[in-house]
């Protein structure tokens, strides 16, 4: 008899854990402040919306791309959304990991009703990519450096001037976009830029300027390093994405200052793996069009300085959700922060990436 | 030769009346089988969690059955044509790849196969795209024309010849790779010079792990003698002070390295404060190789200390007492009778701390810089950022075999009888 009630009260455990997963949304993300701002402009609303969905966090978006493919090989995707940066979406895509979406179906209207493929405009780079945010590569730099006898650094090519702004510098450590600032440094203008690079001796003249610098320089492969470092001092000067500065600089207050000139536009935004399971998708396209709407979008300006992707969202950013002040100006695509900039040519990289990536790892090494 | 004639013995029975010999190899397979019964979990575990994924890495870094399994026809047309003419393959070729393409192009699997081929010739990746959207379009007679008018590559008998030479479902292409060579027309041809990297690492790898050995044991030796030396009540003390690091995570430790080593860091000012050094020459410690030498050098040294320890509890001290007594000074006592004793322990802890080190990653990772990285960095790049599983399957088969033969050669020469672990 007790036997049968343990038995009966497993079933009915294991039928409720059954049903509540149909109500579980995987969705994987960035982590830290990135992963906090959805959570506070998408995930909350969402689920005070539909309060018998939950949403579980993930934060392995930097291994993404393989983690997806090995559970594809495995034949078990247990993610249903995931966060990723659009070269990466691009190769999902080409490899049929991530589902094409069809954008009149799966995104919600501008308020004033026009279309979302219109209101994204040029954010949607393929077919499987659902934009959220504008991001950039930049650069930060310590105000408090004595050598540099009150100069500051206003373009660019000040990172290859060793003589006026002495220091280390860190930058990533991969050839995306240092090859591009290289040359751009070194002469190149900005619409032979990748013709130049699809040259070995395009390649190899970025590396001879990297080379001016090289023992100048720390490398990084997280994020998180570049505002570590300038804020021990270790380094002076130094490239990361534009909201890790944002939080250096605002939140955190240290003697760190940005420099815009030619920062590296991509983006960032949602792509649904291909093997879902197909009683989700309801679900999936549920929370998609709240998450992508223009108010949801920029919602998420309070809580980090990253651009929303939707043209309909950008009037409305508006303060930091703790600080109080204008978020507008910490934006990569403020006016006054796009002088000269880039955008990632995420075609060109899918092509020549890996052959770039080996000449550079052997120019490190040397 | 004829055996003498024997009187025929009747063979001894067992109560059932069967044979003794066969009654007894029963019972002892029974016994054998329920011993295999009990280990057969463990042996389960062992072949599903550690040997099958070892097996599964080793035949990835020869696979290559995308290639046949993607264009299945035109490896069959491309089996007549000979890749050293120079010239291209005929019409049937272009025909059997636009029909594939069709038919990948509906599987998706067209990036696929040029991201494999892009490993080996850097272009496949855009001209497989590009030619997925340009073969729905091609109709009629002239394929070979249509084909290159949509792409020129395809007008390159390069193209072709990689496909010929990656053709079949096995490659020796990343071990190649991994070795900084190349598969060409003309056979094996290494890189040139400025593209090689994998051989250098490989050589760095084992050179740094050497040195870090040499360093623990260097380090490692006079704490375990101490420990051994000391009255129980000491040495318990001194023993917790190795074991409490041990014990520690490795992340935690090695972020601690940073912290130290750094040029705004620990050390640095003060040596600075000292006067040591002034504030422009500050030293580098980090970000190069010194850096992994001596956060490795310390995250492994429990390792060479602990076995070290447990030889030299074992030495008896009246050896030392009886050297002396014989007129030996202490040196000569320590060198000639104490040390020798100890060799099996420094043979353990190398073993341990070089295996260790040729493997390690996060580190090297956190504290080497570009000129303190090790091979498994790599590894761990081409598995996760660029997703060329085969070559890191390839450096990490290499890597094995390069354990496997170091333990050979230290079985050949010290003896892996003479290593005690306790």
């Amino acid at each position: 008899m007790k036997l049968g009630t343990t038995f009966l009260a497993t079933v009915a455990l294991a039928m409720t854990s059954v049903m509540a997963q149909a109500n579980e949304l995987t969705i994987v993300s960035w982590g830290g402040a990135y992963s906090a701002s959805q959570n506070n402009a998408y995930h909350k609303p969402f689920m005070a919306m539909r309060p018998d969905v939950k949403i579980i966090n993930d934060e392995s978006s930097n291994e993404a791309v393989a983690k997806l493919r090995a559970m594809n090989e495995a034949g078990n995707v247990t993610w249903d959304i995931v966060d990723v940066e659009g070269p990466d979406s691009q190769r999902l895509c080409d490899e049929g990991l991530a589902m094409e979406i069809d954008p009149h179906e799966w995104l919600a209207k501008a308020p004033d009703g026009t279309e979302a493929f219109v209101d994204f405009g040029p954010a949607m780079i393929n077919k499987c990519f659902i934009p959220q945010i504008v991001f950039s590569t930049t650069f930060g730099y310590r105000t408090d450096v004595k050598e540099w006898n009150g100069a500051v650094p206003t373009s660019l090519c000040d990172i290859f001037d060793t003589a006026k702004f002495p220091g280390k510098r860190s930058l990533e450590k991969r050839p995306k976009k240092n090859i591009e600032w290289a040359l751009l440094c070194d002469g190149v203008a900005k619409d032979d830029l990748y013709k130049v690079m699809s040259t070995p001796e395009g390649i190899q003249r970025a590396l001879a300027k990297l080379d001016t610098i090289k023992k100048d320089v720390i490398w990084w492969s997280a994020g998180a390093e570049t505002p570590q470092r300038l804020a021990d001092g270790e380094a002076v000067i130094g490239s990361t994405y534009n909201g890790r500065l944002f939080s250096v600089i605002v939140e955190q207050k240290q003697p760190v200052a940005m420099l815009w000139d030619w920062q590296v536009f991509d983006f960032d935004g949602w792509i649904i793996p291909a093997a879902v399971k197909e009683d989700k998708l309801p679900l999936i396209k549920e929370y998609i069009k709240f998450a992508t709407d223009t108010q949801r979008l920029a919602d998420q300006a309070k809580y980090i300085s990253y651009g929303p992707a939707r043209a309909s969202s950008q009037p409305l950013v508006g303060k930091h959700a703790e600080l109080g002040i204008d978020m507008a100006p910490h934006m990569p695509t403020n006016p006054a922060n796009m002088k000269n900039y880039l955008v990632n040519n995420i075609e060109w990289w899918a092509d020549n990436q890996d052959e770039v990536e080996e000449a550079f790892q052997v120019w490190l090494a040397k | 030769m004829t055996q003498p004639d024997a009187p025929a013995l009747a063979p001894v029975l067992t109560q059932d009346g069967r044979p003794l010999k066969a009654s007894l190899s029963r019972a002892l397979r029974r016994e054998k089988l329920r011993a295999f019964l009990l280990i057969a979990p463990l042996l389960a575990f062992v072949l599903l969690t550690f040997a099958a994924p070892i097996v599964d890495m080793l035949l990835r870094s020869v696979d290559n059955t995308i290639v046949p399994e993607t264009l299945p026809r035109t490896v069959v047309v491309l089996a007549d044509w000979d890749p050293k003419a120079e010239e291209l393959p005929g019409e049937a070729a272009y025909v059997a790849i636009v029909e594939d393409l069709r038919e990948a192009v509906a599987n998706k699997t067209h990036t696929r196969l040029g991201t494999r081929l892009n490993y080996e010739q850097s272009g496949f990746s855009s001209l497989m795209r590009k030619s997925g959207r340009a073969v729905e379009k091609i109709q009629g007679p002239d394929v070979k024309g249509q084909l290159i008018a949509a792409d020129a590559a395809w007008g390159d008998p390069v193209i072709w010849q990689t496909l010929k030479l990656y053709s079949g479902s096995t490659t020796k292409g990343y071990f190649l790779a991994a070795l900084d060579a190349k598969q060409t027309v003309e056979g094996v041809e290494m890189l040139p010079e400025g593209e090689r990297i994998y051989l250098m690492l490989f050589g760095r790898t084992l050179l740094m792990s050497i040195v870090i050995t040499l360093a623990c044991v260097v380090i490692g030796y006079p704490v375990a003698f101490l420990l051994a030396q000391l009255p129980m009540r000491t040495s318990n003390l001194l023993m917790i002070l190795v074991l409490l690091p041990f014990w520690t995570s490795l992340l935690v430790r090695t972020s601690a390295w940073k912290v130290l080593l750094q040029q705004q860091g620990v050390i640095n000012d003060l040596l600075v404060w000292i006067g040591l050094l002034s504030d422009d020459g500050r030293l580098v410690m980090m970000n190069n190789a010194t850096g992994t030498i001596i956060a490795m050098t310390h995250i492994l040294l429990p390792f060479m200390i602990l076995p070290l320890y447990s030889v030299m509890k074992t030495i008896s001290p009246s050896y030392m007492r009886a050297a002396r007594s014989l007129g030996a000074n202490d040196w000569t006592a320590f060198w000639r009778v104490y040390f020798p004793q100890s060799v099996p322990g420094i043979g353990a802890g190398a073993v341990l701390v070089f295996i260790l080190a040729i493997g390690y990653y996060i580190t090297p990772e956190l504290v080497g810089g570009t000129s303190g990285i090790f091979i498994s960095n790599r590894i761990a790049y081409h598995i996760s950022s660029s997703l060329n599983w085969g070559l890191a399957a390839a450096l990490g088969a290499l890597l094995l075999v390069a354990v496997l033969i170091l333990f050979y050669v230290y079985d050949k020469v010290v003896g892996i009888d003479n290593v005690k672990l306790g």
